[in-house]
């Protein structure tokens, strides 16, 4: 922002008005390219467009095992599939770090979350919290917002080291008014973190609609007062969720410090699967959405392109089936949690008192 | 061997550290240029520079966060919280991140972190700057909690923190900061987490306590001694993981316990040490454990200070009832 000339008399008319950036869009509703060229291959975008529907798929199944009483209370993500795998596509799953809220599940497979695991996060299996290999990425984060004082930390680490790493740290709406995330974002400015906060404004938290969260215009504006630039694009559009992120990504890594990205999304979904909508969602704005469903929207573009046919499309939809039966299977398949090993967490050591706990804790299951 | 106070003990550990350790990094409000509103980080900023010893903006809540993201990142991040009052800010980032990231990582990652924070009263400071809020981080299944009360422990326990691979609370008795001073040795020692110390040799009581409360309790001990009652004192060091051993062991010997603590008394620390000893050592016991701390009211501004804080009258009076019982 320009610092304004001297006046002689504190005018404060227009003042909470910010002049933002135009939201970043590529595709509109129907699939059609709003500019003249596509940010990616078609060959990345048909890829992106599998793994969206894997997660969309992924949840579908999920809540459909959940009304069985075969998995714990969850998150669905439908809705917001372009939101969070856009933005992974956007940074280098080698190099680069995740760190999730617990709403982002469709991007984390992007980044290389595997699907058996993400079925043993919904049973409540410990083995979960368990990034495989070296793979990039922080756990599910139930506090909200608090995953952002760690994915700070976390960049401002890579480049004290002068590691090549950049952040992606995922978070909603409602996160915006923690404490977390202002205390995140001054931090981050200050130490010029490679980092990018991708808030998904999906609408509402539980039952908050943005409008009772903030009286904000935007998300995205909330960057200014913390010195780095925040901007909107629309969450539903693959496209542009990438184009925004990569963006934001390069600034991180030529050292010019934090974004904020907020993705205008919508949560056609649940909060969770103890939650009911109904109650305090108007049904005509659930169904203006439903229009912009990310995955009907890159169908029709990746249709449009010649880059599938409906047959090809439906035969995807068969390999995810697979794919989603298979790890299931595999899931299926993991031993119950070892009470060793679950005290072996606490501590790299285990104090006696801790032992006895466990000796009591193992005979108790067994009993 | 030189004689230090308890605040240079902190700076020697963390100077000796820096230079043998070039992941650890220091930061924390005011810890930089100023060397920390105690001097406690003194000099660190000139031999390391910005990159490792970093003033942060007011706020413990991304301080604490952050340190668990450099952890992550490969560095030993050693936090100053500039007085425990004021963790509560961070509190989630403490208790509900910072103690769990090995658990809530399956094991993947793991925390090599140490907040450091003096904490206590009796030196006349402002609301919030004084207040014994150890027990609320003690039930932090995670964390460990060190709380010592000599310069020699100090300096030993902070570089045993520091080099923990889990997260260490390393809390520093504002009262012994610069009135208790003792033999440090100048080379590197660990001080083991986890032990007790048996601070006064004794027969009749144990006497429990622990970081800037030890003082008083010698000196009661001292009382009760010319009053004929040898009091044992046993100094915690480290109230998370909690010594049993040396506490039933120094029961069984006297039969009778006196637990001291600074702050106020409902659910403080002290009730999970006189628990602990009537699971070990019931059938030693002669009298009922006494509890000497803090009324449950908040901690007083200054002029009340004194009458609030246990003193060695009030540690006596409960040492000679304990006998009497």
């Amino acid at each position: 922002m320009k610092k304004a000339a001297p006046a002689a008399h504190a005018n404060l008319d227009g003042v909470a008005s910010l002049q933002m950036p135009p939201m970043v869009r590529y595709l509109d509703e129907d699939g059609e390219l709003l500019v003249e060229e596509q940010p990616m291959s078609d060959e990345l975008a048909l890829a992106g467009y599998r793994v969206m529907l894997r997660g969309r798929r992924f949840d579908e199944r999920s809540v459909s095992l959940q009304r069985q009483g075969r998995m714990v209370t969850l998150a669905p993500g439908i809705g917001q599939e372009a939101a969070t795998v856009g933005a992974a596509m956007a940074i280098d799953a080698r190099t680069d770090w995740f760190v999730p809220q617990y709403r982002e599940l469709a991007g984390q497979l992007w980044h290389g979350y595997p699907l058996r695991l993400a079925f043993l996060w919904h049973v409540g299996h410990p083995i979960a919290f368990q990034m495989p290999g070296d793979l990039k990425m922080l756990p599910f984060q139930a506090a909200i917002a608090g995953q952002l004082p760690q994915a700070v930390g976390l960049a401002w680490g890579l480049k004290l080291k002068g590691d090549p790493g950049v952040v992606l740290a995922i978070f909603g709406d409602g996160g915006t008014s923690q404490g977390d995330f202002h205390e995140a974002a001054n931090l981050a400015g200050v130490m010029k973190a490679p980092i990018i906060f991708l808030c998904q404004n999906n609408g509402w938290a539980i039952s908050t609609s943005v409008a009772q969260q903030t009286a904000s215009e935007t998300l995205a504006q909330k960057a200014v007062a913390y010195g780095f630039p925040g901007i909107q694009c629309d969450g539903n559009d693959m496209f542009a969720v990438y184009a925004t992120v990569r963006e934001a990504a390069r600034r991180a890594r030529e050292g010019q410090g934090p974004t904020l990205v907020e993705a205008v999304t919508y949560r056609l979904g649940l909060h969770t699967t103890a939650d009911d909508p109904s109650r305090y969602e108007p049904r005509e704005l659930h169904d203006l959405w439903v229009n912009r469903d990310p995955l009907r929207r890159m169908q029709l573009h990746l249709i449009a392109r010649g880059v599938v046919d409906k047959a090809a499309l439906d035969r995807i939809e068969e390999e995810v089936k697979d794919e989603l039966r298979v790890a299931w299977d595999e899931a299926q398949k993991e031993p119950a949690p070892d009470p060793d090993f679950y005290f072996g967490q606490v501590h790299a050591d285990r104090s006696l008192r801790l032992q006895r706990q466990l000796e009591r804790f193992a005979k108790d299951g067994n009993g | 061997m030189a004689e230090l106070t308890v605040v240079e003990a902190v700076n020697q550990a963390l100077t000796l550290e820096m230079a043998r350790d070039r992941r650890v990094v220091v930061f924390g409000e005011d810890v930089g240029r100023s060397g920390g509103v105690f001097r406690a980080t003194d000099g660190l900023f000139a031999k390391h520079g910005p990159d490792r010893v970093i003033d942060t903006p007011l706020s413990e809540g991304v301080i604490a966060g952050a340190a668990i993201g450099l952890a992550l990142a490969g560095w030993v991040p050693v936090a100053e919280i500039q007085f425990l009052g004021f963790v509560h800010n961070g509190f989630n980032q403490v208790v509900d991140q910072l103690a769990r990231v090995r658990y809530r990582s399956a094991g993947r990652f793991s925390a090599q972190v140490t907040i450091r924070a003096p904490y206590g009263g009796g030196v006349r400071a402002p609301e919030l700057h004084s207040d014994g809020f150890e027990a609320h981080f003690a039930h932090a299944p995670g964390l460990k909690v060190v709380a010592p009360a000599t310069p020699y422990d100090t300096k030993g326990l902070l570089l045993a923190s520091i080099r923990d691979p889990d997260p260490v609370l390393f809390l520093e008795p504002l009262r012994g900061y610069r009135q208790v001073k003792g033999e440090v040795p100048e080379g590197d020692y660990e001080v083991e987490i986890g032990k007790a110390r048996i601070a006064r040799e004794g027969s009749d009581v144990t006497l429990i306590a622990w970081s800037g409360a030890v003082q008083i309790a010698l000196q009661a001990a001292d009382d009760a001694q010319s009053q004929g009652v040898s009091v044992e004192v046993i100094d915690l060091r480290t109230l998370v993981p909690l010594d049993a051993a040396t506490l039933a062991a120094s029961v069984t010997k006297t039969g009778r316990a006196v637990v001291l603590q600074e702050a106020a008394l409902t659910g403080g620390f002290g009730a999970e040490v006189v628990a602990t000893i009537q699971e070990e050592a019931f059938f030693s016991l002669q009298a009922p454990i006494r509890r000497v701390a803090s009324p449950d009211v908040p901690y007083p501004v200054q002029m009340l200070e004194e009458q609030y804080l246990p003193n060695p009258e009030r540690v006596l009076e409960a040492i000679l009832a304990t006998t009497r019982e």
